[in-house]
């Protein structure tokens, strides 16, 4: 009888005991996941905002056009500054992970240091195009460059602000598992960026330069 | 504490997250690494070929395209660790509906509208 009271007491016991660590997980895969939706919604965005480029590519109205304009050294750069941060970011996520804040913090600050970067020759791009008259009411053309570059520049812009906020947050109030997830989401948001920058510098610039 | 995380019972996983085991961190930077020599792989041959002569131009943008779709999967399975693992279904399932999403925004309206154009420009040529 006791060896049956107990197995009755060993079988209600785990459940309650286990649900706890369990239910952490499950808040994890959750916010992952739906953050996850949210990126899939913004690819979609984005891909709205291609399609209206590459309808409108030659409508240029007269005025400049891809070849004239484009100077892919400035993209390589644009691009090498991008997919380093978002190795880095992966980087932050490891450490994160191994619960190490100085590493957190320092491949953090790369990251955000690379994205300064990038975001700073892109904004010496637009101004050099507008210097040359290229402004997005020019043309077509030109307003579909804009809004879709200038939409992935507005992404990484938040993202800068959002990196600052999670390290400020990571250094203090240590790796909960809230400052956890959202290091995770930031890093899943940082990732989709630079496969949509892949998007961009293929469809935009590579092909609308030519040998 | 990466156990927490990252849980190895059964179930779904977060979109990102790694099952990694032995010795963790050597094996999560190490796929990180291979990424990144990947996708900068891939990138260089873009810029290479979108600038040289040495495939027939016409094919060029095609070739870009390849190259692009490959390094989107390449940062897919190396830095969002996508997998097609029964725990990463649901991951998998939600990003093959965003790509149907996807081609269908932009494959349908550069059809349409060269249709359209195709069209406009045969008025024309009739008036």
């Amino acid at each position: 009888m006791s060896a049956v009271g107990n197995a009755i007491g060993g079988d209600a016991a785990p459940p309650d005991a286990e649900r706890r660590p369990h239910g952490a997980v499950q808040t994890r895969i959750v916010v992952g996941y739906g953050f996850w939706l949210f990126l899939l919604s913004d690819f979609v965005l984005f891909s709205c905002f291609f399609a209206s480029y590459a309808v409108l590519r030659d409508a240029t109205a007269g005025g400049p056009t891809e070849g004239r304009l484009f100077d892919l050294d400035t993209v390589a750069w644009e691009t090498a500054c991008l997919l380093l941060s978002s190795f880095t970011s992966g980087m932050a996520n490891l450490a994160a992970g191994q619960r190490n804040q100085l590493w957190f913090q320092v491949a953090m600050a790369a990251t955000g240091l690379l994205g300064a970067a990038f975001l700073a020759l892109e904004l010496s791009e637009f101004a050099r195009f507008i210097g040359l008259g290229a402004e997005p009411q020019r043309s077509a053309f030109l307003s579909a460059f804009f809004s879709l570059v200038g939409c992935h520049g507005l992404h990484i812009t938040c993202g800068l602000l959002w990196l600052l906020t999670v390290m400020a947050q990571a250094l203090a109030k240590g790796f909960r598992a809230d400052i956890q997830r959202r290091i995770l989401c930031f890093t899943l948001f940082w990732h989709a960026l630079d496969i949509v920058w892949v998007g961009i510098f293929t469809v935009v610039y590579l092909t609308g330069v030519g040998p | 504490m990466s156990e927490r995380l990252v849980p190895e019972t059964q179930g779904d996983r977060a979109p990102g997250d790694e099952r990694l085991d032995g010795s963790r961190l050597a094996q999560g930077v190490r796929g990180y690494l291979v990424g990144l020599a990947l996708a900068a792989g891939l990138t260089a041959v873009s810029f290479y070929l979108a600038r040289s002569n040495l495939i027939w131009a016409p094919a060029i943008p095609a070739a870009l395209t390849a190259l692009a779709v490959g390094q989107m999967g390449v940062h897919l399975v190396f830095f969002l660790h996508l997998t097609t693992g029964p725990d990463n279904i649901n991951n998998a399932l939600a990003l093959a509906f965003g790509v149907l999403i996807v081609g269908l925004i932009i494959g349908g309206s550069v059809w349409i509208m060269y249709n359209m154009h195709a069209h406009m420009m045969m008025t024309h040529m009739t008036q």
